[in-house]
């Protein structure tokens, strides 16, 4: 159980930089989700915290304690790699008894804490087998077990699910989900994955270029994002953007429609959700060039004023390729960005 | 971590140490030797060399036999290497009998052929009991050089195939598939495919196995020793034999020198003939 | 790809024709080459199981009469004894030496970026176009002045020049295929560095490691030009046959070649899975 600090932290490899000056706090017991394209920094942050990369510069903090001066094993953590790194010369008990063993803890609390644990990630029938004989999902469990059982302070967790297939992430990421919770322990995740960010975190921290863009809830990171990166990240399809002609006081020209928007000293960028629009008189006039039946709803793909728009409309919604469709975003659910700084205008 | 920064040159000092004692700086002092008299600069080794007269058939034995062994050694190892890549079955038992040469000594190797070539050996048995001579032939005599020059090639075509096929079957399971694939499916024939997908995708194997193969070549030794002794002189046969017969050590520094430095212009031609540009390779 | 159904024939019975020719000029090629690289090593071995008359005899007869009075001369024979147990101490020590020596700059090269990583693999890589027995000449004079001269551990010295290299690239091969992600979940789970590598790494090269240095002995075991420039009183095997060689009988050298080659065989069929690994690494 530990709060985490990083204090402008960066990191350089040679002239190419990874990381700029990252500030963030992790709250106790929090589960926090580093979420970026490949890239972006997310695993060289999350390494950095683990003690398997050394920042240029910058504290990391956890519990209370400076820690980027030590080693791994002196921090506190426990962490699950992306290929599980289960060792495979050892057997499943082994490996979650691995980290117990090198506190050299009793026999009696060894065996303990690995039936726990393997229990509680349901493969206490493999505890005699080898990673060889394992399937990805089994390799999986055995590793957040294994880090599990040492009741870390934090659990460090990177991409851990993407490489297994669609439907055993869906299975595993809720089950993650109830037992890290359970377990009261700090969580930092890391994944490129948007749907598995937005399920599984207390916070996001969108991260872009070796930046954290926003840390926020996934709701406000969805609805109300910082910057116009996140808005164009996150969300599929993303958001819409349109550039915004100022043409009075808090009045903008968007697609030839006159709306109200924030007080600003020039044009700016209108960007709506694909999902807050309906269809209806006096909207933004856009002609249907894709339309693609998601079962739940209909996914059109239009074009204004040259630019690709998207919209979601209900499945019933009827419309063909060259329709012409008027499309009335909702007021509360349009967000404006600044064209230079790209940030959210508010 | 932290303290990583020195210790992968910590790892690393034993072998450079290593290298450069008992590798880098014996070369400076075979140099020395070769290009020193007495204490003097002076080339009077390299005269005593060359102007000994069985210089120039020595020099002349080893490059025709690099010369005969290699191509039939580069053949070889290309149909063996292209069989073992053809199996599915038995593969790793073909390729271990195939493989077995070169674990071997070279000097048992010209022990095996000395077995065969002898007075009384087995080709002598053969062509008696075939009836196509009537008693057995002395060849590996000074009358029939040729018959030794054979013995030799035989020897070292047996002994040292295995060394490149193996260099080159790696080297084809680096090539993927697919490109065979797709070279059938736009028409190759088996011939064509082989000419025009695996020769140039395996050339820097190709280099690899020649290198290797032609400086091992330049030191053909032991074999020689075991079935000719002194009747096919070759580089290094004379170099021992300078060292110990004649202790000159000056002498046989030169003769070191001189295979050093075909070598070395072997290993250049080499590297240049069969260079493989960055952005063509796998 | 063609759609095939079952009641026809899945391939042309042209192409089947052509396939079952191709298949049997394969076996037969196969065939061929094996008696190539076997034969004279079963020749090697008819002459080292026939007693000494028979050996000096003509004709020769393609079966052995299992007589040992080749070997028991040979074993017998002054300085034989002396030459086997030289050959295996010095097989020993250049073993030990390279994997020494080797392994770890092998791990350095698997797991690290450093300047002077080129320079160095570059070290490695010359030694590839250089006669290296030729450094068996200047070492003799270096090694008298040392008092190593004709020792077991002056020659070994020479024979782990040769063996080192591959030593290091196989073990860095060996090492870059064990995930270091591995590692550093031992890290994260207690482990210092060398911890890591012991309980982690080691237990999984260690079969490779194991057959690297089966490879270095046979190098060793195998040479002959240094180790007869280097030995006159503790000649190895290949020294004592190499410097014997004019004035033995052929029924010594036979038994002497057998000697030679049949624990070659055991070492070389020990590290058969790792002969492609061993040279395919060559190329890079």
């Amino acid at each position: 159980m530990a709060e985490i600090e990083i204090k402008g932290v960066a990191k350089r490899f040679g002239a190419f930089t990874a990381l700029h000056q990252i500030d963030l706090t992790i709250t106790n017991q929090e589960f926090m989700v580093l979420l970026g394209a490949s890239g972006c920094g997310k695993t060289t942050l999350l390494r950095i915290i683990a003690g398997l990369e050394t920042p240029s510069e910058g504290e990391v903090w956890i519990g209370g304690r400076r820690v980027d001066h030590l080693p791994p094993r002196q921090r506190g953590i426990a962490m699950v790699f992306q290929n599980y790194a289960v060792f495979p010369h050892l057997t499943v008990y082994e490996n979650i008894a691995f980290g117990l063993r090198m506190q050299k803890k009793p026999q009696s609390e060894v065996d303990h804490r690995v039936k726990r644990t393997a229990e509680l990630m349901h493969i206490e029938q493999l505890l005699q087998r080898y990673s060889g004989q394992l399937s990805g999902g089994q390799r999986q469990r055995v590793a957040v077990a294994r880090a599990l059982a040492m009741e870390p302070d934090v659990i460090l967790m990177d991409e851990p699910l993407s490489n297994l297939d669609a439907l055993l992430r869906l299975e595993m990421r809720a089950e993650l989900k109830g037992v890290l919770a359970h377990s009261k322990t700090t969580a930092i995740y890391v994944t490129h994955d948007q749907v598995e960010a937005m399920s599984l975190a207390d916070r996001i921290a969108v991260m872009h270029q070796g930046r954290i863009v926003q840390a926020a809830s996934p709701v406000e990171v969805y609805r109300n994002p910082a910057a116009r990166f996140v808005g164009s990240f996150i969300g599929n399809p993303p958001m819409n953007f349109l550039p915004a002609t100022k043409s009075g006081e808090e009045r903008f020209i968007v697609a030839g429609s006159m709306l109200k928007g924030p007080k600003a000293s020039g044009d700016i960028e209108f960007a709506i959700r694909p999902e807050d629009m309906d269809i209806g008189p006096g909207g933004i006039p856009a002609t249907v060039r894709v339309v693609e039946p998601l079962g739940a709803h209909t996914l059109i793909t239009t074009d204004v004023e040259g630019k690709i728009f998207r919209v979601v409309l209900d499945s019933n919604a009827e419309a063909k390729t060259g329709d012409m469709l008027s499309l009335v975003p909702r007021a509360d659910r349009i967000r404006w960005f600044d064209p230079q700084s790209t940030s959210a205008i508010q | 971590m932290r303290s990583t920064k020195a210790l992968p040159y910590f790892l690393l000092a034993p072998a450079t140490v290593f290298l450069v004692v008992f590798f880098l700086y014996p070369f400076v002092l075979v140099a020395i030797d070769a290009f020193t008299k007495g204490g003097a600069v002076t080339l009077d080794n390299f005269r005593t060399m060359t102007s000994n007269w069985k210089f120039s058939e020595t020099f002349r034995n080893t490059m025709l036999l690099a010369a005969v062994v290699v191509p039939i050694q580069l053949a070889m190892a290309l149909s063996m290497a292209t069989i073992v890549s053809k199996l599915s079955t038995g593969r790793s038992a073909i390729l271990y009998i195939f493989a077995i040469p070169l674990g071997l000594s070279d000097l048992a190797a010209g022990l095996i052929w000395l077995a065969i070539f002898e007075q009384s050996g087995f080709l002598n048995s053969w062509l008696v009991s075939l009836g196509l001579i009537d008693k057995p032939i002395m060849f590996l005599g000074y009358q029939n050089k040729w018959v030794i020059f054979i013995a030799v090639v035989l020897a070292e075509v047996w002994r040292a195939t295995a060394i490149m096929m193996v260099i080159l079957v790696a080297g084809m399971g680096l090539i993927p598939k697919e490109y065979y694939e797709a070279a059938e499916v736009f028409g190759a024939s088996p011939w064509k495919r082989f000419v025009k997908v695996t020769l140039p995708l395996l050339r820097p194997s190709l280099q690899t196995a020649l290198i290797l193969r032609v400086i091992l070549a330049f030191e053909v030794f032991a074999v020689v020793a075991a079935l000719a002794g002194t009747q096919f002189p070759v580089l290094m046969g004379e170099t021992y034999h300078w060292q110990f017969a004649l202790q000159d050590r000056g002498v046989a520094a030169a003769f070191a020198m001189l295979i050093l430095v075909i070598s070395i212009a072997f290993t250049l031609l080499l590297l240049y003939l069969l260079r493989v540009p960055k952005e063509a390779r796998l | 790809m063609t759609v095939v159904t079952n009641d026809l024939p899945a391939v042309p019975a042209a192409v089947t024709d052509a396939r079952k020719a191709g298949s049997g000029l394969l076996i037969a090629c196969i065939v061929v080459l094996c008696v190539w690289v076997l034969l004279p090593i079963y020749l090697l071995l008819v002459n080292a199981l026939s007693s000494p008359a028979e050996v000096t005899s003509f004709p020769k007869r393609m079966i052995p009469s299992f007589d040992f009075g080749s070997l028991s001369f040979f074993l017998n024979f002054q300085g034989v004894g002396k030459a086997l147990w030289n050959s295996v101490v010095v097989a020993l020590l250049t073993m030990v030496l390279s994997i020494g020596i080797g392994a770890p700059a092998g791990y350095a090269l698997s797991r690290f970026d450093f300047p002077g990583k080129e320079a160095f693999r570059f070290l490695v890589l010359m030694t590839r176009a250089f006669p290296l027995p030729l450094l068996a000449l200047p070492l003799a004079v270096l090694f008298i002045r040392t008092g190593l001269d004709d020792t077991a551990f002056g020659l070994a010295i020479v024979h782990t020049t040769l063996s080192l290299p591959f030593a290091v690239l196989i073990t860095f091969s060996l090492f870059s295929g064990i995930p270091v992600e591995l590692e550093e979940a031992a890290w994260t789970l207690g482990c210092n560095r060398w911890q890591a590598f012991r309980k982690v790494v080691l237990p999984l090269a260690l079969p490779g490691i194991a057959a690297s240095a089966v490879f270095a002995f046979t190098i060793s075991w195998n040479e002959v030009f240094a180790a007869a420039v280097l030995t006159i009183e503790n000649r190895t095997l290949t020294a004592f046959l190499l410097q014997s060689i004019n004035v033995s009988p052929l029924y010594l050298k036979f038994a002497g070649g057998a000697a030679l080659v049949v624990p070659a065989l055991i070492f070389i069929f020990a590290v058969r899975k790792y002969l492609f690994a061993m040279w395919g690494i060559a190329n890079r």
